[in-house]
């Protein structure tokens, strides 16, 4: 029924986070069913799939988020770079470092700009006010954002627009230098042109960076991803480089979904 | 255009029609029996600082009288009226009020040189001044004239109160610490020798003091002598203009709010009871306010949310229901003698068994009301975390935050507005309790304010004055409730405008608070 990952055409080496049989319930009802696969480092790998299908629970798994949540029960198995996530020796706060979360809605802290996009790198301290303030002109540049802030910087992160502060969500994110970026529809709330400025940073990041991307809009997917996977009721169905799923999808249910022949 | 304007002109379909009538009623009803409770007791309370004019009365039996009159009631066999006056006098008379029938005046006048007399003892004189003694040299003994006299007793105030402020500064400056040199060391004869120069000149101020007498005299012809040294203040309100009036006024309601109680609190200002009242609820504030948010942050963020939690968190809510009266025996038990007995013993037993901690005080009633608005204070802060969104924890905790930090950063300022409103409920009600302090540190008469200048500056187990308690006992344990019904009025006011104030500081803050971390709202 469902095809496991077998079609992908990167070798285990290249691969980030490496999936294996994993099942997650909210108490007693499944969201996620027997996902196995594997996601490509320094790509932009898409999510999709139709609402209530699992794909922010997928997301949030892969850096712990649910630890909080006491009703998640989980089995199966998840991998970053080989090692275990749910491993005793792993500190989650660590792994939470290594694997930024933008969320769907914009949620900068009620502080000023400078502090939130300062806000992960004073968590650990050690470093100077000069190496922090390069770090958050670097971190707002690459959101490109910069341009835009870099005259108030003090003002509240809550008196910008949606979209910039979509971006700089992104930029704090940024800041603490994450191996992996998961980005949970991170333009559906947003206008046509910050959801372009959103894309090129998608693309400008890949490369340096691994990005999980969860989005309704088929053409976004299309337009950044690299690989596509297609979720439905918690388990995966199909799983293929983008412009393969996009033009030739192997399965009728695929086809229906991103053609929006939904049954 | 014209469909514009006729919808732009259609009134709003009144869809709530009666209701909406009845609820703005109940609103408007409310205000006005607020505003008509504040007006009332504003009225009577700062009305008893005017200088009212008196009235010499003469009856149709040739009696005469002189005094205030305060209301006029119908009889009650419904021929005519009759008059209540305040005629003071307590020592020559008897009785201060008199209720006169109104057919029975043949004559009443105002006559300019009545004198009214406020006195340390006896409560007020009314009558007329015939002279100061010992004379001055310029004037003939026994002259007898009200004006001159008048004019020296001014002057002779004024000379007292130097007198006054000079012996103060002995005892304060000199006396004091000379006393305290010698208590360390006995045999300091050189101290010993300034002590003995010091006390004399105290005790020639103090002759001085008492030298003046004044010769009173009633307007029904008795004399009385009257030592200048128990006169508190002096006017002859039928010769004072209106602005010397209102200056006298202010002069009142000043003293009022800067002096010590008086005449077993029936007269004399309330500041001991301002200051105790404040500084009670700020160490209350104080006490509350950390182990609310921390219970609060327990409760919120810490807690498995499972039916212990649901169960403690109601059990938090009807606390906030039992009598203060209940709280009061708790902090007489617990606090009083158990706490206070135990560090009686430990710590102050030398000075046993006068105790120290063991007995109602400042920290104990603080304690005590801290215990009761906890509640409170719980309620309104778990409300303020529950509040924030997740999306903003979950946001900390995706950049590498711990639990700790994520609270520290970003919860805890966001909640901060909200337990501030949680520290303006606990101080409302606070700050009007009044039962529960009865039973742990109130007092009816303390003059010494808990803060001095003696180590440690701050006295926590020194009994304190209170406003509410300072109007219970003066409306129902004064010799003469009626004429501290005034000062009751008076000091219920000032109540309701102390807890105000306290209110707004802890608004004005809050604001300040959520400007800062809470930032604006979005453009
Ligand atoms: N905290 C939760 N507690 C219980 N059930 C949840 C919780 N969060 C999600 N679910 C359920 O898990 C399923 C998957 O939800 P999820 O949020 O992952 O969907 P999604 O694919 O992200 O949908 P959308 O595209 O609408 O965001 C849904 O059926 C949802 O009702
Ligand atoms: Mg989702």
């Amino acid at each position: 029924m469902s095809v496991r990952g077998p079609i992908i055409d990167f070798p285990p080496e290249a691969s980030c986070f490496d999936l294996e049989g994993l099942s997650l319930a909210y108490g007693e009802t499944p969201a996620l069913q027997e996902l196995t696969l594997r996601v490509p480092r320094h790509r932009v790998t898409a999510f999709i799939g139709p609402s209530g299908c699992g794909k922010s629970t997928l997301l949030r798994a892969l850096n712990r988020l649910h630890d909080l949540n006491e009703s998640v029960s989980r089995r199966g198995r998840i991998r970053l770079e080989g090692q275990d996530i749910h491993a005793p020796e792993v500190a989650v706060d660590e792994l939470r470092r290594r694997v930024g979360m933008v969320f769907q809605t914009p949620n900068p802290f009620p502080m000023s700009i400078y502090d939130n996009v300062a806000f992960g790198l004073r968590l650990r301290g050690g470093l100077t006010r000069r190496r922090r303030d390069d770090i958050v002109e670097w971190a707002l540049s690459a959101a490109a954002l910069w341009d835009e802030v870099k005259d108030r910087l003090r003002a509240s992160a809550w008196s910008l627009s949606g979209g910039q502060q979509q971006r700089l969500v992104i930029a704090r994110t940024l800041a603490v230098k994450p191996e992996v970026l998961l980005l949970d529809e991170p333009a559906s709330a947003l206008d046509p042109i910050s959801t372009l400025k959103i894309e090129d940073l998608i693309r400008s990041l890949k490369g340096q960076l691994t990005l999980v991307l969860v989005t309704h809009n088929m053409q976004q997917a299309a337009r950044v991803s690299d690989y596509t996977a297609f979720l439905q009721q918690g388990r995966l169905v199909e799983y293929a480089p983008t412009d393969t799923l996009f033009t030739n999808p192997r399965l009728a249910r695929t086809e229906n979904y991103i053609t929006g022949r939904m049954a | 255009m014209s469909a514009v304007r006729a919808a732009l002109q259609r009134r709003r379909p009144r869809a709530e029609g009666a209701g909406a009538w009845l609820a703005a009623g109940c609103v408007a009803l409310s205000l006005l029996l607020l505003g008509a409770l504040l007006l009332l007791i504003a009225v009577r309370g700062l009305g008893h600082f005017w200088p009212a004019s008196v009235s010499l009365v003469e009856l149709d039996d040739g009696r005469r009288l002189a005094g205030r009159a305060v209301r006029e009631l119908p009889l009650p066999d419904g021929e005519g009226r009759e008059r209540l006056y305040f005629t003071g006098n307590r020592g020559l008379d008897g009785q201060v009020w008199h209720w006169l029938p109104v057919a029975r005046i043949v004559a009443e006048s105002r006559p300019r040189d009545l004198v009214v007399l406020e006195r340390r003892r006896w409560g007020d004189f009314i009558g007329r001044l015939v002279a100061v003694e010992p004379a001055p040299d310029a004037v003939a003994a026994g002259a007898g004239n009200g004006a001159t006299a008048w004019a020296q007793l001014e002057a002779r105030l004024a000379a007292l109160e130097r007198l006054r402020e000079a012996r103060d500064t002995l005892q304060r400056e000199t006396i004091r610490p000379l006393a305290r040199r010698l208590e360390a060391d006995p045999g300091d004869g050189e101290a010993r020798r300034a002590l003995a120069a010091a006390t004399a000149r105290a005790a020639r101020l103090r002759a001085a003091m008492d030298e003046t007498i004044l010769v009173l005299e009633s307007v029904d012809g008795r004399r009385l002598r009257q030592p200048l040294d128990e006169v508190l203040a002096a006017r002859r309100p039928n010769a004072l203009s209106t602005w010397e009036k209102l200056a006298a006024w202010m002069q009142g309601v000043w003293r009022f709010l800067s002096e010590g109680p008086s005449a077993a609190n029936s007269a004399g200002g309330v500041w001991p009871a301002i200051f105790g009242t404040v500084l009670m609820v700020l160490v209350m504030s104080l006490l509350v306010t950390p182990f609310g948010v921390l219970a609060a942050f327990y409760l919120n963020e810490v807690a498995h949310q499972g039916r212990l939690t649901r169960l403690v968190r109601i059990a938090v809510r009807n606390l906030a229901g039992v009598p203060s009266i209940v709280y009061g025996v708790f902090g007489l038990g617990v606090f009083v003698y158990g706490l206070g007995g135990t560090l009686d013993e430990w710590f102050f037993s030398d000075a046993l068994p006068t105790p120290t901690f063991g007995t109602g005080g400042l920290l104990w009633a603080s304690l005590t009301l801290a215990l009761l608005t906890l509640p409170v204070v719980i309620v309104a802060s778990e409300e303020g975390l529950a509040r924030i969104p997740d999306h903003q924890r979950e946001g900390a905790l995706a950049l590498g935050a711990t639990r700790l930090e994520m609270l520290g950063r970003v919860v805890l300022p966001m909640a901060v507005p909200a337990m501030l409103t949680g520290v303006i409920l606990a101080i409302a009600r606070a700050a009007g309790e009044v039962v529960p302090l009865m039973l742990v540190g109130v007092a009816k008469l303390a003059p010494q304010i808990p803060v001095d200048g003696d180590f440690p500056f701050l006295h926590l187990d020194r009994k304190f004055m209170h406003l509410g308690y300072h109007i219970y006992g003066a409306a129902f344990h004064g010799d003469d409730v009626q004429a501290a019904m005034p000062l009751v009025f008076a000091t219920a006011l000032l109540l309701v405008l102390v807890i105000l104030v306290l209110n707004l500081t802890a608004i004005f803050l809050r604001h300040h608070v959520s400007t800062r971390h809470a930032a604006p709202s979005r453009r």
